[in-house]
């Protein structure tokens, strides 16, 4: 095992499976001679060449098309969205193209193409390099939407997704590249879609999140448990496909839910989440589930009401709190 | 050129008389005007089934485009790709896929094409080189660069053809597209079907310069401009583009310029055209004047051509009886099926 960050483990992932497979190719913005705006990318030109690791001008409609259109005729793209706040301007292609040509054609073409895209807030880049919309494209049958947050999920997840024959939505979160963890060393493992993980156990109430809010997530349970109050932390990883299995298992043992995203919470992820569990199990629920997630503005550029508008380890807290004092 | 008449001639200024390329094969100009007749009776067919409800949904037809998708679709082979419009049953057939198969598919069988998914806007055979019908007007341009990106990277020869409408023509993603297969000379052929219209919007009222092929000058590629009612015009420019970018001359944009004949879908009756403009086409239908070329050149008697004719039409038949008779209704429990591979569902 080696302690690296994502950003070493997405590189090393993508290095990994352009080795494996000479089909897969990377394009987007500044991927190529810059190593992305990220330095995701790094080192990738210099080994695969041109053709293979493309710097594209800017032009996501165009370019992510290019993508579907590679992937409906023997690539394995992959597309990196400079910031997924852009998807907006590639998202017909990517819900009515990529999303659905495997159903309308009858199952007649194959669609392994994945789209990387670095999302979630922080760091004062304001309303249009802030959103989280893993929500709408949870929406879209036909899609995969993973958001993986340590090295080892982030690396295994990444080459799941290359391998997958279905378009694949990679979130990434923006905030996450420095953050470092064990990777084994010259393993080729994956970590398959749809099993979350329990990062910590506990009794009283399940916490569900992914990405950055699995990390604030963990911290909250561990100031609460000094407190009395053993929470279950759930890391989804992945979205759609969602695991609901453990996700209910723990709900039925501590019959307490809070549920945890970094988007605002309006049509978001945790509403989704919540209904499906009262469909499945609101007998078990001993109080109301309570979502986290951000006030329904604009991401404003001030730190201090930028601050406001991330949820945090306080915002889990209270709402630990209120689902414990809800009986 | 005898029938066409005057108005058409100032319309369409780039009318030409058709004439065979030396050294085309008699077997190649019978495989023209057969797949033409197939054409022309596949959507007159359609447009009569779905008047009479037999056919759901929406369905354009290609009847009068008929030269461009033959005339390119003859200049390219099995392994190379094409990506359609919503107008794509002439693309498809062009490209050679089964009638049955594609008649079924407009009837919403479980045997059709697609398994009854897509329907005539939808309507595609990956396996054959045909990405898909779209019904989203522009979207399958990157597609064709993404099969000329696969041509590159698999090193494999192949190229792709990419049909749209002018009214493609004006979606960002279209420059984004060609600008791209410009910068990296990637082998693709940008065919511009110019019916002039975008469904009741001319192309005057919304576009400056109404010589679509001169944009190229702004990408750097070559451009040329074509009759599109002349099957031989049409296929003479394709395979010049597709034999340079098969040497690595990179891509080409070609406009085909012609006159929507019928309306935007098989039901418009095209009351905000001029009439007289509508019937004058007519006497440019790029199937007549091969025909008449055809006996007049004296490449076949007229006994041959009425002969090839008919057979395309006898396929068509069969295809509607096949599609109306013996074909079955998918069952509900395929409602899932290929929302995503290898038979996994995400409820």
């Amino acid at each position: 095992m080696s302690e690296i960050t994502v950003r070493q483990a997405l590189n090393d992932a993508l290095r990994e499976e352009m080795e494996i497979d000479p089909t897969v190719i990377i394009m987007g913005c500044d991927i190529a001679v810059r190593g992305g705006p990220f330095g995701v990318t790094l080192g990738l030109l210099d080994q695969f060449g041109r053709k293979r690791v493309k710097d594209t001008p800017i032009s996501e409609p165009g370019f992510t098309g290019a993508g579907v259109g590679a992937a409906a005729t023997g690539l394995r793209p992959i597309v990196e969205i400079l910031y997924s706040d852009w998807l907006t301007l590639c998202t017909d292609q990517i819900v009515n193209m990529a999303a659905k040509m495997r159903y309308m054609f009858g199952g007649k073409v194959n669609m392994p193409l994945v789209i990387r895209a670095p999302f979630g807030a922080g760091g004062g880049v304001a309303a249009q390099h802030s959103q989280s919309f893993e929500a709408w494209f949870n929406h879209i049958p036909g899609l995969k939407v993973v958001a993986p947050i340590t090295p080892y999920d982030v690396k295994g997840m990444l080459k799941a997704a290359i391998r997958d024959d279905n378009p694949v939505m990679f979130f990434e979160h923006k905030r996450s590249y420095q953050i470092t963890g064990e990777v084994p060393d010259n393993e080729d493992y994956i970590v398959p879609f749809g099993k979350a993980a329990i990062r910590r156990e506990g009794t009283d109430v399940t916490i569900v999140s992914y990405s950055m809010m699995s990390i604030r997530a963990q911290n909250a349970a561990e100031e609460l448990a000094k407190q009395g109050i053993s929470c279950e932390v759930i890391d989804l990883r992945s979205i759609l496909p969602l695991d609901y299995e453990t996700v209910m298992n723990s709900i039925a043992k501590t019959n307490r839910v809070v549920v945890c995203q970094e988007a605002n919470l309006r049509g978001g992820l945790a509403a989704d989440i919540v209904a499906e569990i009262i469909d499945r199990g609101f007998d078990l629920l001993d109080a109301p589930p309570v979502r986290v997630g951000a006030p329904n503005v604009p991401m404003p550029y001030n730190a201090g009401l930028e601050a406001l508008c991330i949820p945090d380890e306080e915002n889990i807290k209270e709402a630990v709190m209120k689902v414990m004092s809800n009986d | 050129m005898k029938n066409i008449c005057k108005n058409m001639k100032t319309l369409l200024p780039g009318l030409k008389p058709l004439k065979a390329p030396s050294g085309l094969s008699k077997k190649k100009q019978e495989d023209m005007l057969y797949k033409m007749c197939a054409i022309r009776a596949f959507d007159s067919r359609v447009k009569e089934l779905w008047m009479a409800s037999e056919i759901y949904g929406l369905a354009h037809a290609y009847i009068g485009a008929e030269a461009i998708a033959v005339g390119a679709c003859e200049a390219i082979t099995k392994d190379d790709f094409i990506s359609s419009t919503h107008r794509g049953h002439g693309h498809t057939l062009a490209k050679g896929a089964d009638t049955k198969a594609m008649m079924a598919e407009l009837f919403g069988k479980y045997e059709g094409l697609n398994r009854g998914k897509g329907g005539s806007m939808h309507i595609a055979d990956v396996d054959i080189g045909m990405l898909g019908a779209t019904g989203i007007v522009g979207s399958g341009m990157p597609h064709a660069l993404g099969a000329a990106l696969s041509s590159d990277v698999l090193d494999n020869g192949t190229v792709a053809i990419c049909f749209h409408g002018d009214g493609g023509t004006n979606q960002g993603v279209w420059h984004e597209t060609i600008n791209m297969a410009a910068a990296w000379n990637l082998p693709v052929i940008f065919l511009i079907e110019n019916n002039q219209y975008a469904i009741a919007t001319k192309l005057e009222w919304v576009t400056k310069e109404q010589d679509l092929y001169k944009r190229a000058i702004g990408y750097g590629i070559e451009g040329v401009q074509v009759d599109g009612f002349n099957v031989f015009d049409v296929y003479s420019a394709v395979k010049k583009a597709v034999d340079k970018a098969r040497k690595g001359g990179g891509p080409t944009l070609i406009e085909a310029r012609y006159l929507r004949i019928l309306g935007h879908f098989v039901a418009d009756d095209q009351a905000y055209r001029d009439q007289g403009e509508i019937s004058d086409c007519w006497t440019a239908d790029p199937v007549e004047r091969l025909k008449e070329y055809l006996v007049d050149s004296e490449t076949f008697s007229q006994a041959k051509v009425d002969k090839i004719e008919q057979t395309a039409k006898d396929e068509i038949e069969a295809a509607v009886e096949y599609a109306r008779n013996e074909c079955t209704e998918p069952p509900a429990d395929t409602l899932y099926d290929d929302i995503y591979a290898n038979g996994e569902v995400i409820i």
